[in-house]
């Protein structure tokens, strides 16, 4: 570890700190349907779209039609999705001249990339033409994004109103998030990563000649514009196989700091977006602080074991840090940093192979999927994710004060506990039980790349990966086969949907109730004590589940590696 | 009942039945009511099972398992030990409750002039009936007093012995059946049909019979057993991911992780918790109808307190002599010590004990003075005494300014206006003037004070720290009640008090989403009672205060209202502290049990065994007794309540985070290990 080391990480940090009260402000005006900055413009489209889809901004849902509603959206765009992968070789835009993709992997992409997870068990530049690219995932990459800053904005309705019936309209919330916050902000990012050298073109791939003489491809295409988005909604899903470490991807340490920026603006401002909402933005900040405490400990960790490397290399004579699988342009630090924000933030971009770090440094990225994405986490899915642990947290911890619990004034009651738990309860679900099946059954052992602990943590990342809608993946694990494609598909759907229902119903039983004034006798929700209670029940609800699978996954990798075995 | 009042926490009277009622209480429908132990109880049978048919074919280990079995049937039993020791402790005062509840003669009235009576057996009494009790008899059923006055003795329902009135009318009107008429006759109109009258209920309630769980209880439940599922994911994977390791994991071990990970503490202790809150209520001799008012209680934002009573002792009292102008101290003293001589009301004796303390003037005979007592009226509204010609007399200001001015013309108006500018002051500091006048001539004012109770601001300002909001109510006018509601402490009063006011405030109050607490016995309180959040009617007062209420306080001292509160914040405190234990607990246990089960495919990971734990067996064996008898070590806890302090939220809560949620990592680290030193010496592994 070096101090430069540490000043990239405290300048990340720093920048992300400054954009939570700016785009927090502007994202709650956004919601509220109040003037922005860009209403001049938005505005008469906003009214169009409405006019011409036949709903009205005035016009709010209950809880259960905001579900239905949010269901038949994301169901048309899966099937939509499906069909343009299993149809490409018919349709324009292909220069390639890409034929169907399977059906198999079609389900597999569909469910990913509507899930904003964007697992690829494709590569990008070899599978899809660029009408998929574009209009099938960049506008699902959109699509999955708006949704859940949707869900978590009706949920923090559910907070901020009192006696209420309804906690917003699906079709305008997914409006205002798409056209005033993700659209603009991608052209800018878009014309930046332009200017830093990243292509931007529907010309056909070229090929060139090398030293040697022999003949290379190289793919080109729309990249800017999707990597945008990817990063900004962390979706995560690269234009090229390998993701951010390509270097048109991914060109420089500015381009580098900027995805990294990318990722968690939106999730960390949503946190501020609720201080605002809810009239006290330290709200926000104590929910801000326990997602900083636990990020920085997960980089700390990982930037550690990293910069510490491999003692059964050092013993070969080689010195250092672990560079296995990292991109020279850059090293340890910024692999390091990026592993724990793409994997903390649901992102799954990324820049290094996370499958080569180190097993205590691949162990933090998958912690920090099995929190079940909480540490800033996806777009607005990070933040109704935590909200969950805030709901368990204050209902154990407001027993504790001697009063039914109680969180911002709404009483915690047997309907939030049962649909809080359940949304927790699907994610070890999903990663557990798939990863048990995988690794007895022939056909799922048969895809690992390596044997010993370290294939069984190649397929629990996998599972894990899907379930929490991160798509990042630990390499080494061959996906592409049925088997791989349908139930990591299914674990994508399962991880994002059997947590935003719950979340909706919680939000229609919130927006109900009372809000009782804060008295002496209502414990701080803002201070640094709840902040400590909400870490330590993040970790102990959501991780100690999974302390027997890591325990023989990345720790037993771990204390054989430091005791000098290999498998 | 005063029996069980000191029954300590372990009495071996309730004890020993307890033992065996943790047995019959296995029974699976019993069992299924708690989701997280009758899971216990299902893996214990699977287990045992595996166990018997090892024993036949003869496996391997078997002393092991058999150990285990028995510790995880421990575990069960330990929880129902626990809670038939929070019911038997109810049952003891069912017990004394029901010995009153004998076979009574009635003498029910017959015939339109209701005149004439038969007897008839207390149980065929129905509602609408009337009856006439006489001294000596039982009173046969629940009922209001519609003739007649009696002293009834009511030790059966309150433990007090000296006898109490009850008449008709008033706000005295309520009789319990089983109490009995000491003196004198009342006819009582029955209210209550056989089986359920007060004693009754209270018999269902301190039994536990009618326990019914409460929301809170409901939601907690809820969260355990939602933890219990994730823990079956978990433990349920794991033998797929040992057969990939190449290694395979008996059955029995997974049990046992499986155990003592689910939060068996609060599961185990959860319904005692509950049923030893409804008796630390019974305790203090308030009756909560239903364990949601007692919830309810611990989440009171505002208090309603009647003044007179509550805050101020029922009397006014004499506590300042403020003379006129060319009148002494010592004269005044003396005409308001005559004119009170005779006067048995508290405010009169009051001036002789203010006369005697301050000006030494001792109490004289009237005869010897010849004296004669001229009473109040509500007419004059004065009272006094004649003597010798001369003429005293004391009462409201504005009464004695019209007597005087009907007797002495000559009176200076200056002298009037004196005494009108000391009555206002008076008034204005919260205390009631009482003008006294000796032959036609203005003496002074007696300053009568409403003495608000000793230690009372104390108490208001304890609850302003709980976060409570006390707002006095009073028939006072604004000033009066402006200063004392200043003097007590009160964070806000409603003068001039109606029923109407008090019921909308409560509406208003409970429109901001707050709830609210409070006391009455009128039948004019119902309306009110019945509203508010936690109302509770005194056992003196009218048969419809106490149906509209939801607790009854025996005693009939509405202070008690602030102990009622904290016995709600302790309820659900205890909860949330052994909830909070239970869940650390896992850290300690994880690091017991996942090397020791791992270890024999992947030997690396007895690094994970920091506890340094004799032998995997060991291990495993440590963390299920610890799991077992950590329950039974938490029963005297779960029953006594966690000591709830006044001193905010925030300080309360990082005080029981410190105890219960970072004792809960600690202490099972200690516990495992030092269990593990013993049965490593005892040779049992």
């Amino acid at each position: 570890m070096t101090l430069n080391g540490w000043i990239q990480i405290l300048i990340f940090c720093g920048i992300v700190i400054l954009l939570v009260k700016p785009l927090g402000a502007y994202m709650t005006r956004v919601f509220g349907g109040e003037r922005t900055l860009l209403s001049p413009f938005l505005v008469p489209i906003e009214r169009g779209l409405y006019r011409l889809s036949g709903t009205s901004e005035k016009e709010e849902q209950h809880w259960t039609s905001y579900v239905f509603a949010m269901l038949l959206f994301n169901l048309a765009g899966f099937a939509i999705l499906y069909a343009m992968q299993r149809f490409q070789g018919s349709l324009p835009f292909n220069p390639a001249g890409m034929t169907a993709v399977g059906p198999e992997l079609s389900f597999n992409t569909a469910a990913s990339f509507v899930t904003n997870t964007n697992w690829q068990n494709y590569g990008g530049e070899s599978t899809m033409s660029y009408l998929v690219q574009m209009a099938g995932l960049a506008v699902q990459n959109f699509a999955s994004a708006a949704t859940g800053m949707a869900i978590a904005i009706a949920l923090i309705r559910g907070f901020a109103r009192a006696s209420g019936k309804s906690i917003g309209n699906f079709w305008v919330d997914m409006t205002r998030a798409t056209l005033y916050i993700l659209l603009p902000i991608c052209i800018v990012l878009t014309i930046v990563f332009v200017y830093l050298g990243v292509p931007q073109t529907l010309g056909a791939y070229v090929t060139a000649t090398t030293i040697e003489g022999a003949q290379q491809t190289i793919a080109l295409g729309p990249v800017a514009s999707q990597l945008a988005i990817k990063m900004l909604g962390t979706n995560g899903g690269g234009f090229f196989n390998v993701n951010s470490a390509h270097p048109f991807e991914n060109p420089d340490a500015i381009s580098n700091l900027i995805q990294m920026v990318a990722i968690f603006a939106i999730g960390a401002g949503f946190t501020n977006v609720f201080g605002r909402m809810v009239g006290n933005q330290r709200q926000g900040w104590a929910i801000f602080a326990t997602m900083g405490v636990l990020f920085v400990v997960g980089v700390s960790v990982t930037y550690w074991a990293e910069a510490a490397g491999n003692p059964l290399v050092h013993a070969m004579g080689i010195d250092g840090g672990n560079m296995e699988g990292k991109e020279v342009r850059f090293g340890i630090v910024l692999s390091s940093l990026f592993a724990v924000i793409t994997t903390a933030a649901s992102c799954g971009a990324v820049n290094a192979m996370h499958g080569s770090f180190t097993a205590l440094g691949g162990l933090i990225p998958l912690i920090n999927m099995e929190l079940g994405e909480v540490i800033v986490g996806g777009v607005g899915a990070g933040f109704y994710g935590i909200l969950m642990f805030v709901i368990l947290t204050v209902f154990v911890a407001g027993l504790m004060v001697g009063r039914t619990p109680e969180y911002l004034g709404k009483k915690i009651e047997a309907k939030e506990v049962k649909m809080a738990v359940l949304a927790i309860l699907c994610l070890p679900l999903a990663m557990l039980v798939f990863t048990a099946i995988a690794v007895i059954l022939p056909t799922g052992v048969a895809s690992i790349g390596n044997p010993g602990p370290h294939g069984f943590s190649e397929i629990l990342y996998a599972y894990t990966s899907a379930a929490a809608n991160n798509g990042s993946a630990f390499g080494g694990l061959t996906g592409n086969t049925p088997w791989y494609n349908i139930t990591i598909g299914i674990a994508m759907l399962m991880g994002r949907f059997l947590v935003i229902i719950p979340a909706l119903a919680i939000a229609g039983s919130l927006v109900m109730k009372k809000t009782v004034p804060a008295s002496a006798g209502t414990f701080p929700t803002h201070g640094p004590l709840f902040v400590g209670l909400l870490c330590g029940v993040i970790l102990i609800v959501g991780g100690l589940t999974f302390f027997p699978a890591l325990a023989l996954g990345p720790i037993v990798e771990h204390l054989a590696m430091v005791a000098g075995q290999t498998f | 009942m005063s029996q069980s009042k000191s029954a300590s926490l372990m009495d071996s009277r309730i004890l020993i039945p307890a033992v065996g009622s943790a047995f019959v209480k296995l029974d699976p429908r019993t069992l299924a009511k708690n989701p997280v132990m009758f899971v216990v109880a299902v893996v214990s049978a699977l287990t045992t099972i595996l166990f018997l048919r090892d024993l036949v074919t003869g496996g391997e280990g078997l002393g092991f398992s058999l150990q285990l079995n028995i510790w995880l049937w421990f575990t069960v039993l330990f929880a129902n030990f626990a809670e038939a020791v929070a019911e038997g402790r109810g049952k003891a005062q069912a017990e004394s409750l029901r010995k009153t509840r004998t076979e009574t003669q009635a003498k029910l009235l017959t015939g339109t002039d209701l005149k004439s009576f038969k007897m008839v057996t207390g149980t065929s009494l129905k509602v609408g009936d009337i009856v006439l009790v006489e001294a000596g008899d039982i009173i046969p059923s629940d009922g209001e007093v519609i003739e007649g006055v009696a002293s009834v003795n009511e030790a059966a329902i309150t433990g007090e012995s000296a006898p109490v009135i009850r008449e008709s009318g008033g706000d005295r009107s309520a009789v319990t059946g089983g109490t009995q008429v000491l003196s004198d006759w009342i006819r009582v109109r029955i209210s209550a049909a056989a089986g359920s009258t007060f004693i009754d209920r209270m018999i269902s309630l301190v039994e536990g019979a009618e326990r019914q769980k409460t929301p809170n209880e409901i939601a907690l439940n809820i969260l355990l057993a939602g933890m219990t599922l994730i823990f079956v994911l978990a433990v349920a994977t794991i033998p797929s991911f040992a057969t990939y390791a190449g290694g395979s994991i008996p059955v029995i071990v997974l049990v046992a992780l499986f155990v003592t990970l689910i939060p068996t503490t609060i599961g185990a202790l959860l319904s005692a918790i509950g049923i030893a809150g409804m008796d630390r209520l019974v305790r203090f001799n308030v009756l909560a109808m239903s364990g949601r008012a007692v919830e309810a209680a611990g989440d009171i934002d505002t208090l309603l307190l009647d003044k007179t009573g509550t805050i101020t002792l029922g009397n006014r009292q004499a506590t300042e002599l403020r003379p006129v102008a060319g009148v002494s101290e010592q004269d005044l003293a003396d005409a308001a010590q005559l004119a009170s001589l005779a006067d048995e009301t508290p405010e009169g004796r009051s001036i002789v004990v203010l006369a005697k303390e301050k000006y030494g003037i001792r109490a004289r005979d009237m005869a010897q003075l010849h004296a004669s007592f001229v009473p109040f009226t509500a007419q004059s509204r004065m009272s006094g005494v004649d003597l010798d010609g001369s003429s005293i007399r004391k009462g409201a200001v504005e009464a004695v300014l019209t007597y005087v001015g009907g007797i002495n013309s000559s009176t200076r108006p200056e002298t009037v206006r004196e005494i009108q500018t000391i009555a206002d002051e008076i008034a204005k500091s919260g205390g009631t003037p009482l003008a006294v006048v000796r032959d036609g001539r203005l003496m002074g004012v007696v300053h009568l004070k409403d003495i608000v109770k000793g230690g009372i601001r104390e108490r208001f300002a304890e609850l302003r720290r709980m976060g409570i909001r006390t707002v006095m109510i009073t028939g006072d006018n604004p000033m009066t009640a402006a200063a004392i509601a200043a003097e007590a402490g009160v964070d806000d009063f409603l003068a001039q008090a109606t029923p109407e006011n008090k019921l909308s405030l409560i509406r208003e109050e409970q429109a901001k989403g707050k709830l609210v607490a409070m006391c009455g016995d009128g039948t004019n309180d119902a309306p009110a009672l019945a509203q508010a959040d936690v109302g509770v009617a005194m056992n003196t007062g009218t048969v419809a205060a106490r149906e509209a209420g939801n607790m009854v306080d025996l005693d009939s001292d509405p202070t008690k209202l602030i102990e009622i509160v904290e016995i709600g914040k302790q309820l659900l405190m205890t909860r949330g502290a052994l909830t909070t234990f239970s869940i650390a607990n896992d850290i300690a246990k994880y690091f017991a049990i996942i090397p020791a089960m791992f270890l024999a495919f992947y030997p690396q990971l007895s690094a994970l065994n920091i506890m340094g734990l004799a032998s995997p067996q060991s291990a495993i064996l440590s963390a299920i007794i610890f799991n077992a008898l950590v329950i039974v070590a938490l029963i005297p806890l779960s029953l006594k309540g966690v000591t709830y302090r006044a001193v905010g939220a925030g300080a309360l809560l990082s005080r029981n985070l410190l105890i219960y949620g970072l004792g809960g990592v600690i202490v099972p680290f200690i516990g495992i290990k030092a269990i593990d030193l013993a049965i490593t010496a005892l040779g049992l592994v």
